[in-house]
């Protein structure tokens, strides 16, 4: 039997093998200026992303989860250079996008899906071809282009003698959104990044679609960077996490430890806001009060400090490093996990409630 | 009678370009005094064409509305504009999902609260603008004397959303209407807005009416639940009833694809096909298409809500 793993290591254009992480971000930095703030142009910097590392392993879905203004879909554009980052590099299987591994080597190999599936797709092109405009870009021939389509169209489900013909109007929005995801892999893509890709859809389409791209996982060995707000999609769906908090990386680690046992103040805080599903156990308490603050000028040190239940003096000052976690299955950002930080408590104890 | 909403019959159906669409269709609802009435549905079920029949918010032209609406003894159908001015804000007001959209981003939020009250009420500036800040304590935003000056873009998402609140709240309506009120605040944020609600339901006796399309929105929000689908409410109960024992094959369904129970990588269980097109509804039970109990009666006719025990009902003949 073929594992999406065995497809993995056995793709022909893997270079660095199966240890090699098929992604990795170095300390990315977006900042964008405020415009028209400030007579003489000295308005703030929105500091969308702010020293941000990461690597994506070959063959796993990564989630990405946070609030509006976490940064998470600008790192999504920045690895999809659709916009360029300040500082930082990113590094595809080992190479230096743009230095070792040209942009357009990238490109192919890195693809989107987006949330809104009706703006993403070119109103006056047929859904054949909106599949085929990518390959016929990269140079393969129609003919080619067409037979590609049209089994794309029938691994999303969608049969091509009914829908490749249509205007994008003519579908709904599940059927679109299965297009975008044919779309995206008609390049042959090695890593798909899915930004809110199910969150316009009704909850009876979403789980067709979150079926469709588990099993398009397996078939074409893709790797998934899934972002989402919706944490109860993401928890289904992830390998590992990364919870982002005003452009910075609070917590990282593995999928299933990190929604158990959360490591991170502003992760525990972010689950215990999840609605419940039972009737009988619903919400007492608001695990924190007041809106996500604006991006711009965040809160000095750690930038959960001013809603946190845990901070404390030095947390204003110092922004804590990626520490592991006492369990070891995670990493978070956060002072009382550190050793001499200077937080009560530091030393030993990795969460509050043991015996602070 | 303790209903202080009821809906008999109400059917909308909107005439504007192209074929007429029946957006609801025969639905009927009552909501008891200071209780919380979720319509859960997906988008095109008539869950929010529902909610603005309350306040006759359709436009006269382009939208047939029949059947009878009685809240807190006003015939809504049959107020003449005036009457229904008085009705809105006073005795129903409603929050909407983008507060950016209902309030007025050139008056400061003091200024429209007590233009609702002098509106409605005969009271002095002074008093207005007191009640104003009484208000604006009450949901809870912090400074309430300094954001009272502040226009609608000054402030967050959660804040504007509780500035829309209290703005709903200013002529003390006895129903407050909820239209996917928190359906664009970030998870942290959204269930601060849903204790408040809860909070104020309890603390003022109001009854909600709430739409959504999120299951543990509704589950954190309601006392009872009305699934829609198509146009029509295919079950109702109770929370815990809809949630621990569902009856309809949709409601079913529905429950059962949610990924919450499910565990990582399970294979999730799903509804086929998608919602349907109101300009082409099958002849009887709208979901039969979708449904795997379907049998030919049900291709025939629409079938009958029919209540049960517990003040439960249910529109389907194999349930």
């Amino acid at each position: 039997m073929i594992t999406a793993h065995d497809s993995l290591v056995n793709d022909p254009r893997d270079r660095g093998g199966p240890a090699q992480s098929l992604l990795s971000v170095n300390g990315l930095i977006k900042h964008f200026p405020v415009k028209g703030s400030g007579f003489f142009g000295r308005g703030g910097v929105i500091r969308a992303v702010d020293g941000v590392s990461f690597d994506i392993r070959k063959g796993e879905t990564l989630g990405v989860v946070g609030e509006s203004g976490c940064g998470k879909s600008t790192t999504a554009r920045l690895l999809m250079h659709l916009i360029q980052p300040d500082r930082g590099e990113i590094i595809f299987d080992g190479e230096k996008v743009g230095i070792d591994l040209p942009l357009a080597e990238y490109r192919r190999q890195v693809q989107m899906v987006f949330q809104d599936s009706y703006a993403s797709l070119n109103p006056r092109l047929t859904i054949e071809d909106s599949i085929t405009f990518g390959p016929r870009i990269h140079g393969m021939g129609e003919l080619a282009a067409r037979t590609k389509a049209h089994d794309l169209l029938s691994r999303v489900g969608l049969d091509p003698s009914r829908f490749a013909g249509r205007y994008p109007h003519e579908l709904s929005g599940g059927q679109r959104q299965r297009v975008n995801i044919a779309r995206a892999l008609a390049l042959d893509p090695r890593l798909l990044i899915l930004d809110e890709a199910v969150s316009a859809l009704d909850k009876s389409v979403e789980a067709q679609v979150l079926n469709l791209l588990q099993d398009l996982k397996a078939d074409f060995g893709l790797t998934y960077m899934f972002i989402s707000h919706d944490l109860n999609v993401v928890r289904f769906m992830v390998d590992r996490v990364m919870v982002m908090y005003l452009g910075t990386v609070a917590e990282l680690g593995d999928g299933e430890a990190v929604f158990a046992a959360p490591s991170h103040p502003y992760t525990a805080a972010l689950l215990a806001s999840m609605p419940k599903m039972d009737p009988s156990e619903r919400t007492m308490k608001a695990p924190l009060t007041g809106d996500p603050p604006n991006p711009i000028n965040p809160p000095s040190g750690c930038r959960f400090h001013p809603r946190c239940i845990m901070a404390e003096p030095v947390c204003q000052t110092i922004l804590p490093p990626l520490t592991a976690s006492a369990a070891g299955s995670s990493q978070a950002a956060c002072l009382a996990l550190v050793p001499q930080s200077g937080h009560s408590l530091a030393a030993g104890l990795s969460m509050p409630e043991g015996n602070a | 009678m303790s209903n202080l909403v009821s809906i008999e019959g109400l059917t909308v159906t909107f005439t504007g370009r192209g074929k007429p669409v029946r957006a609801v269709d025969h639905v009927s609802l009552e909501l008891e005094k200071g209780s919380v009435l979720v319509l859960l549905g997906e988008s095109g079920s008539g869950k929010s064409v529902t909610l603005r029949s309350l306040l006759r918010l359709h436009p006269e032209k382009t939208a047939k509305v029949e059947g009878r609406i009685m809240v807190d003894g006003h015939d809504i159908m049959g107020l003449s504009k005036d009457e229904i001015g008085a009705v809105r804000g006073r005795t129903v007001s409603m929050i909407f999902q983008e507060p950016m959209l209902a309030l007025d981003p050139v008056y400061t939020l003091g200024q429209q609260i007590t233009e609702a009250i002098l509106r409605h009420e005969d009271v002095t500036p002074e008093q207005a603008q007191a009640r104003a800040l009484e208000l604006f304590e009450k949901v809870q935003i912090p400074s309430p004397e300094r954001r009272l000056n502040a226009y609608p873009h000054e402030m967050s998402g959660g804040m504007r959303q509780r500035a829309m609140i209290a703005l709903a709240l200013a002529c003390r309506p006895k129903v407050l209407l909820a239209d996917e009120p928190t359906t664009a605040l970030d998870a942290t944020v959204q269930i601060q807005i849903l204790l408040l609600l809860r909070a104020l339901q309890r603390e003022l006796g109001l009854s909600i009416v709430f739409v959504t399309h999120d299951i543990g929105v509704a589950v954190e929000i309601a006392d009872r639940i009305a699934v829609m689908y198509a146009g029509r409410i295919v079950e109702s109960g109770s929370v815990a009833d809809i949630l621990n024992s569902p009856r309809h094959p949709y409601t079913r369904g529905l429950l059962a694809s949610r990924v919450e129970r499910a565990k990582k990588g399970d294979r999730l269980k799903t509804i086929p096909g998608s919602p349907p097109d109101l300009t082409a509804l099958p002849p009887g039970c709208a979901f039969a298409p979708r449904c795997e109990l379907a049998t030919d009666a049900c291709r025939q006719q629409v079938p009958a809500l029919v209540r049960g025990a517990y003040d439960s009902a249910v529109a389907c003949i194999h349930a």
